[in-house]
């Protein structure tokens, strides 16, 4: 795929609306369009975090292995939603699972060259940490709201 | 109000009579009445039964009685009884069911028809029962019983002629002087010299009642000697509360800290809710006998400072002290209001004397006015 | 039935009539009982004496066991149809317990329908989005049948459904039919899952991500655990949706359902008889408060 096709699918993922295009232009170098068809491990526990998604389409799940407890799934993702933030924070290993549970197409960013970039650029490296922060925040709310477990009613 | 003309004065023996005329109308009679160093309201024949020369004295969590230098027949002011333990009981039997096959047979309670007669129903009292009324008796439903004996109660009030150390009624707007809701009301007045009641009727049956036992037309005097007494005790109330824009100021300081002080001293006892005259929680209990076959649903006084009361199925939505002492205070005083147009409170002061603790409503509401949050 | 009896002088006429004691139930027959998930079933009731019992989507019955008690559920069933009515129930206490192991044949008492309603007349030509947490879909299964019996009137039906496992998601054959109609969107999402589930997982409100809203013309019904709601109504005001289009459905300990216990208020409400339907903007500032 051509560069300015996926500087068109950068501008019309919701994680970068809005981005000013210079920005965009700075981080299409680290982009490149996925595909993972359905059932694809997209990355494992312990592993080297190298990259991030952009969902386009499909769904991803994210698993935690329980040991003993066994696999579990403990949320998924859709069009519009990032996956994985392991590449922004050292040493960088993936700390779940994550499976295609359906044809995925996403944008990949190369961590790596997301850091330099960042690095070079810090109006840029704050403006990306700033939309990850709100994922993480929402995520962490929603993660809280699990551990809630409000559908149970146990018998008194 | 009757006009000056139609005010009667009569002297015990009347005060007899009328009650001797009310149980041969079948009329159950009850009134105060000494029982274990307090004055409660039981079953009574005639005046003898009365707390004659005695008093009380109340202060928050202190309740004693004294006697008195005269034999004033209403020399005191409320116990811990109210009325409300006889229109809305304690218990009360709903249904009885009995197996009957795969089915069960529902057996109803015939509703209680009992005629009461209240005698001695302080200004307080017939304002917390008008506001049992808008209870047990709402827009949309009727409770048959309370609306049963409501129905068919005589009502013979007392004015106050002192008010107690805990009573803040005047500042409710709803005593000492009784006007209206009742059968008869009655002042006594008593010295070194003289013993009369003056009486008023408040209804017909009041009139009718009235017109058969010996009365005297009231002289100026007299009206004046009874009219000053009442006056003295709006003047001498142990306490106050402040009821302007009282609603909002609750409700808007619903995360006000002193929430947190009185809930270090409440016990949650609930021993405000049993003595007050308008609370009306109440829960249902099923008795079942030991074969299963027959069972019984009762209804009994609850309270909102039980832990059980908010409960549901997976949780309890106020477990702490603060929100239950919180949810019976604005209730009483806020809410209450948007739900049935009157405060709760009637400014009785039971629920201050009868606190173990002595927690005191009108400091409480104080401590929120002087330094609200919102 | 209770007859006042007695003809006293004192008692004014109209207080001489026969009232209706509102605690007595009615006897009606279970026809059906089944289970749903794990832990929640439904039975399908009809009154002893065959009467029609009609009734408004959102209101709720209290349903008494020979000998345990009452427990407050709301209807679940079509209120078009009034031969019998579906409750169905979670078995968390004694009373629902007791209801999950009676049988077809069985008889228990009836008092209802009490309560306020999910009026979806205000929603014609609207879009409606419906949030639903858990039990939560069962008071709102009628307010959703009553749309579709009018589906041309109103404009685009989201559903968003969370439950604690796939295996706690009710009413599935329903969901999968409701989703297959033209322009009605669907999503279900669980708590908690394993690799067979191929769904959705994460918290309801996650849902949000996947649907656009046209939000000055969506109206949304809530209903769930009251923290469920809390989030959910966050969710759809940061989306735009108008406070006063949000309607929610309360819960609160019930003992009379007719306001005379005291144990269901809400500060000034009533849950019983002022709700348990609810506008947002009519308790959105108690909403938030906590232990109200």
């Amino acid at each position: 795929m051509h560069t300015e096709d996926i500087s068109i699918l950068l501008r019309n993922h919701s994680f970068l609306e809005d981005l000013k295009p210079e920005y965009i232009d700075t981080i299409l170098s680290c982009a490149s369009n996925t595909y993972f068809p359905d059932g694809t491990k997209i990355f494992s526990e312990g592993e080297e975090a190298k990259k991030f998604y952009l969902i386009r389409t499909g769904k991803v799940a994210i698993e935690i292995n329980g040991r003993e407890k066994g696999s579990i799934r403990i949320l998924t993702l859709g069009p519009g939603q990032v996956l994985g933030w392991s590449w922004l924070v050292s040493p960088y290993k993936w700390h779940f699972d994550a499976y295609a549970i359906d044809d995925v197409r996403a944008v990949a960013l190369d961590g790596e060259c997301l850091r330099n970039k960042c690095e070079e650029n810090h109006d840029l490296g704050y403006e990306l940490i700033k939309r990850f922060s709100g994922i993480l925040e929402a995520r962490l709310k929603a993660t809280r709201i699990q551990l809630l477990d409000v559908y149970t009613k146990e018998i008194k | 109000m009757n006009d000056k003309n139609s005010i009667k004065v009569v002297d015990r023996n009347a005060i007899d009579g009328i009650i001797s005329l009310l149980k041969s109308e079948g009329f159950i009679t009850v009134g105060p009445t000494l029982r274990d160093k307090t004055i409660i309201y039981d079953e009574i024949e005639n005046t003898s039964e009365l707390p004659i020369g005695w008093t009380d004295e109340q202060e928050a969590g202190h309740y004693r009685i004294k006697r008195r230098n005269d034999e004033a027949l209403f020399g005191y002011n409320v116990g811990p009884h109210s009325w409300k333990k006889y229109l809305f009981p304690p218990k009360l039997e709903l249904f009885e069911a009995n197996k009957n096959g795969k089915s069960f047979e529902i057996k109803t309670i015939l509703t209680d028809t009992t005629k009461y007669a209240f005698i001695g129903v302080r200004s307080c009292e017939l304002h917390a029962i008008q506001i049992q009324d808008k209870v047990f008796n709402n827009w949309q439903y009727k409770d048959p019983n309370y609306v049963s004996l409501r129905d068919r109660t005589f009502i013979i009030a007392v004015n106050c002629t002192q008010a107690g150390k805990t009573c803040f009624c005047a500042s409710m707007d709803t005593g000492p002087r009784a006007k209206k809701g009742f059968d008869l009301s009655i002042t006594e007045v008593i010295n070194p010299n003289e013993h009369y009641f003056v009486v008023e009727s408040g209804s017909d049956k009041g009139e009718d009642i009235l017109s058969k036992v010996e009365t005297n037309f009231a002289t100026e005097e007299q009206i004046f000697k009874a009219d000053a007494e009442i006056d003295s005790a709006s003047r001498n109330m142990g306490r106050a509360l402040i009821t302007d824009g009282i609603k909002d100021l609750l409700m808007n300081n619903m995360e006000h800290p002193q929430w947190n002080d009185v809930a270090a001293r409440c016990l949650t006892c609930a021993n405000c809710t049993m003595v007050c005259p308008t609370c009306f929680c109440n829960n249902v209990e099923d008795v079942n006998d030991i074969s299963g076959n027959h069972t019984e649903r009762w209804r009994k006084w609850d309270s909102c400072f039980s832990l059980d009361f908010s409960k549901v199925a997976g949780g309890n939505f106020r477990t702490s002290p603060k929100a239950r002492y919180r949810q019976w205070m604005t209730h009483k005083l806020a809410s209450w209001i948007d739900q049935f147009g009157t405060s709760g409170c009637v400014g009785c002061g039971r629920c201050i004397t009868w606190c173990p603790v002595g927690i005191d409503i009108t400091k409480e509401v104080k401590a929120i006015q002087d330094n609200p949050v919102n | 039935m209770t007859f006042i009896e007695g003809n006293n002088p004192l008692l004014p006429a109209e207080t001489n009539t026969i009232i209706t004691d509102p605690m007595i139930p009615n006897l009606f027959t279970i026809k059906k009982i089944f289970w749903e998930t794990d832990d929640t079933f439904t039975i399908e009731i009809e009154s002893h004496d065959k009467s029609s019992f009609n009734f408004k989507p959102g209101q709720f019955n209290m349903l008494y066991v020979f000998g345990m008690g009452e427990s407050a559920i709301s209807i679940c069933s079509d209120p078009a149809k009034n031969k019998t009515i579906l409750h169905t129930i979670h078995r968390v206490g004694n009373v629902t317990s007791k209801l999950s192991q009676l049988k077809k044949g069985d008889t228990i008492g009836v008092r209802g329908p009490f309560g306020s309603n999910w009026d979806v007349t205000k929603f014609y030509g609207k879009d409606v989005v419906i949030v639903v947490g858990g039990i939560g879909l069962a008071p709102l299964r009628p307010a959703i049948y009553s749309i579709f019996k009018e589906r041309k009137k109103f404009n685009r039906i989201i559903i968003l459904y969370g439950a604690r496992t796939a295996l706690d998601l009710l009413y599935r054959v329903e969901l999968e039919h409701w989703s297959k109609t033209k322009n009605v969107e669907v999503l279900t999402t669980i708590d908690r899952g394993d690799s067979s589930w191929r769904g959705n997982i994460g918290v309801v409100t996650n849902l949000f991500n996947y649907i656009k809203l046209d939000a000055m013309n969506t109206y949304s019904m809530v209903c769930g655990p009251e923290i469920m709601m809390k989030f959910s109504i966050e969710e759809l005001v940061k989306l735009g949706v108008e406070e006063k289009n949000i309607y929610l459905s309360l819960e609160r300990n019930m003992k009379c359902a007719i306001g005379f216990c005291g144990h269901c208020q809400y500060t000034s409400k009533f849950i019983c008889k002022d709700g348990p339907v609810f506008n947002y903007s009519q308790v959105k500032d108690i909403f938030n408060l906590y232990e109200v």
